[in-house]
């Protein structure tokens, strides 16, 4: 009797003790809740085709997440990068997403780097109704139209990305013109923009050819563009093959006629690249998203890129950072504006939100469309000008890619691209 | 296409085959005498390439240091033949999908540590025949192009002179026909393997600056180059040091006319029904044995 009747104290005295702690539990719930990390969740290339972009662009990520934590965090609560590696490639993102939902359990999610990786998963997020924050993928939700969707790129669709191209054709009197693109999503978006302006631009196309993603010579298909004599040429490549096509260019040449050259090649905004291309890139005109110009001296952007580039060269990333980099700093800063002022992670709230209120950013402010694009779009071009070998530096400085497109940020007229190599 | 543009797609065909053939021409030995399935290859002629990126710091020419490296790498190939053999070829005849897996490991190996190294922006090198070209005519041919052919022939022709000139040459190629006979030689099957996997992946050094002379390259650059240097060696008929020269060639030219007239999206579907083709009629390839 004794015995049993001490069992009985000692379980009763236990189950008080458990009441108690949960009940204080809940009654300092922030206390506990505080100390969770909002953690967000994305895939960024940090090796592959698009590797030189995504680590730059990461840098530029870890950045932003250090800036806010060390104002105190959001909501009062530290922020975390979840962070894998697609290596740049479609298939791997759909996995790599899934698993950041169902196992990693993070809060928001930022878009892969690139169109490529990014298409995949806007079913994903479409079917589970999530917030998705784009990271330079062109077009990828202009058919599902996924309302919780919002890309950070300064380009709305690619008939806008090749809008200023187009113009710049008809500034220069260019009639024909050959298009060659990569056989992979960005490059055959961005191709399908030029080709669908063609008639309204007066312009009629010789040599339309998409060539697959593993080719390494091009000289083959110079020499044919280069028989057509075509008065403008659009390239959408991809790092290596902007590379190879600019050599080839510059070895077989590409004919007097031709006025412009260039237009959507990846990887001649990188810092690497354009070093080892060097005076091979004088004339062309292609696309890019910030210059070191005097039009685009966005609040920031200049604090921003002297953090970034001692950083950058730690990680052995892009050293001059004025492509992805800006853009992956204002993502945190699109998610922590709207975090901030809705008090929330919802992913319904903060679409709203990001829907209806203009975000301030280091690369300009954002205001958003109904597919989640820019509604001000301002994809420049720039023109290569005055590049000598094997010097970085010159790049830091005004100058040397000099925005032709569009008015609004021009610094310079375009000259014509046989004229320019000399 | 008019009868110019053809000519200059044959030529541009055969500048491109020479260099198709010059980063095949180890494989032929490895794959085709050896019956090692060196899915690594790729992966050391990226190593190759990035030795003289590294050695081009110094300002040594690339080709010069893929002479220097060459003994390097015949060296790691001794070693990874070795243990390759201990660890797979010896153990029974399922060893060769462990065999390919092992191989396998060994590129990733390879793709990570350049990654680790040198980071993962493209790396090029300079060197005076590098961004130039020469005129025949009204043709330009890329002088990087023309150092390919050079590269093809001394590695094919010296390759082809040993096998058929040397003691040890001829003991690989009999190896390659009958190893149980070239014991009962006298001669150790094993070591003349060894000796003959050291050979093909010191052609890897030479063949790997080739590589970036030609292109700057990334470290995944390997994966693009599986297929194509599998392609040549099949086609070439396995262990033919002219037949890699001349499926090089031909796998060249067949590319560059399609890239030039048919249509550039079909240029891997060309290469590889050439290959599938040429196997149908001659399953041992253009010159196998």
């Amino acid at each position: 009797m004794q015995a049993v009747s001490r069992r009985k104290w000692i379980s009763r005295l236990g189950a008080l003790g458990v009441t108690a702690g949960l009940a204080l539990g809940g009654f300092f719930p922030a206390s506990a809740h505080a100390q969770h990390p909002i953690r967000i969740g994305l895939s960024i290339a940090q090796t592959g085709p698009l590797s030189s972009g995504g680590k730059s662009g990461l840098v530029a990520l870890e950045i932003w997440r250090d800036d806010v934590n060390a104002r105190g965090g959001l909501l009062g609560r530290p922020v975390e990068l979840v962070v894998y590696d697609d290596q740049g490639n479609p298939s791997m993102t759909p996995g790599i997403y899934t698993k950041l939902l169902d196992i990693d359990k993070v809060d928001l999610l930022v878009a892969p780097y690139g169109t490529n990786p990014s298409a995949p998963i806007i079913p994903l997020v479409k079917q589970r109704d999530l917030l998705l924050i784009g990271n330079f993928a062109l077009d990828v939700n202009s058919q599902i139209r996924h309302d919780k969707y919002f890309n950070n790129q300064p380009w709305a669709s690619a008939k806008d990305g090749a809008a200023p191209y187009l113009a710049l054709c008809r500034k220069l009197g260019a009639k024909t013109i050959a298009i060659l693109a990569a056989d992979a999503e960005f490059a055959q978006n961005i191709a399908g923009g030029i080709r669908a302006g063609l008639k309204d631009y007066d312009l009629q196309p010789v040599y339309d050819q998409n060539y697959p993603p593993n080719t390494v010579e091009f000289s083959s298909m110079i020499r044919a563009i280069r028989a057509k004599k075509p008065d403008a040429v659009f390239v959408a490549s991809y790092p290596s093959d902007s590379t190879a096509i600019i050599r080839s260019v510059n070895e077989i040449g590409i004919g007097d006629n031709v006025m412009l050259f260039g237009g959507g090649m990846v990887g001649l905004q990188y810092a690497s690249i354009m070093e080892s291309l060097g005076s091979m890139l004088n004339g062309v005109v292609n696309y890019h998203t910030w210059a070191p110009e005097k039009s685009m001296d966005f609040p920031g952007i200049r604090d921003f890129l002297s953090r970034y580039q001692p950083r950058a060269k730690q990680a052995n990333a892009d050293s001059l950072g004025f492509y992805l980099p800006p853009f992956d700093y204002a993502i945190g800063q699109i998610l922590a504006q709207a975090v901030t002022a809705t008090g929330s992670l919802d992913h319904k709230v903060l679409a709203k939100y990001l829907r209806e209120h203009e975000i301030k950013t280091i690369v300009g402010s954002i205001r958003y469309g109904p597919t989640g694009e820019w509604a001000n779009p301002r994809m420049i071009y720039v023109q290569f000008r005055g590049i000598a070998d094997k010097n970085l530096d010159q790049f830091r400085g005004a100058g040397k890619q000099v925005i032709v497109a569009p008015d609004a940020f021009k610094t310079g007229e375009v000259i014509p691209f046989s004229q320019s190599r000399n | 296409m008019s009868f110019e543009l053809l000519g200059e797609a044959i030529i541009a065909g055969v500048l491109l085959g020479c260099f198709y053939a010059a980063v095949s021409v180890g494989l032929s030995v490895a794959f085709g005498l050896l019956d090692v399935p060196q899915i690594a290859h790729p992966a050391f002629l990226v190593l190759g390439a990035y030795g003289a990126y590294y050695l081009g710091g110094f300002g040594v020419d690339p080709l010069l240091a893929g002479v220097l490296l060459t003994p390097v790498f015949f060296l790691a190939g001794l070693a990874v033949y070795r243990f390759y053999h201990a660890t797979f070829e010896s153990r029974g005849t399922d060893a060769g999908l462990r065999g390919l897996a092992f191989f396998f490991g060994i590129a990733f190996i390879v793709e990570v540590a350049l990654i680790l190294i040198f980071g993962v922006d493209q790396r090029s090198v300079e060197a005076a025949y590098i961004g130039k070209s020469i005129s025949l005519g009204d043709v330009r041919l890329p002088m990087r192009m023309l150092v390919a052919v050079g590269v093809a022939l001394v590695l094919t022709a010296g390759l082809m002179l040993y096998l058929s000139r040397t003691f040890t040459g001829r003991a690989i190629k009999a190896v390659a026909q009958d190893q149980t006979a070239l014991a009962l030689m006298g001669a150790d099957p094993v070591r003349i393997k060894q000796w003959a996997f050291g050979i093909a992946t010191g052609t890897c050094a030479l063949a790997g600056a080739l590589l970036i002379i030609v292109a700057p390259v990334e470290p995944g650059l390997g994966r693009l180059y599986i297929g194509r240097t599998f392609c040549v060696a099949v086609l070439a008929g396995l262990g033919s040091m002219p037949g890699t020269l001349a499926a090089g060639v031909i796998l060249g030219i067949a590319e560059s006319i399609v890239l030039t007239s048919l249509g550039a999206s079909w240029a891997p579907a060309v290469a590889f029904g050439l290959l599938l083709l040429v196997l149908a009629v001659r399953p041992a390839g253009l010159f196998g044995r």
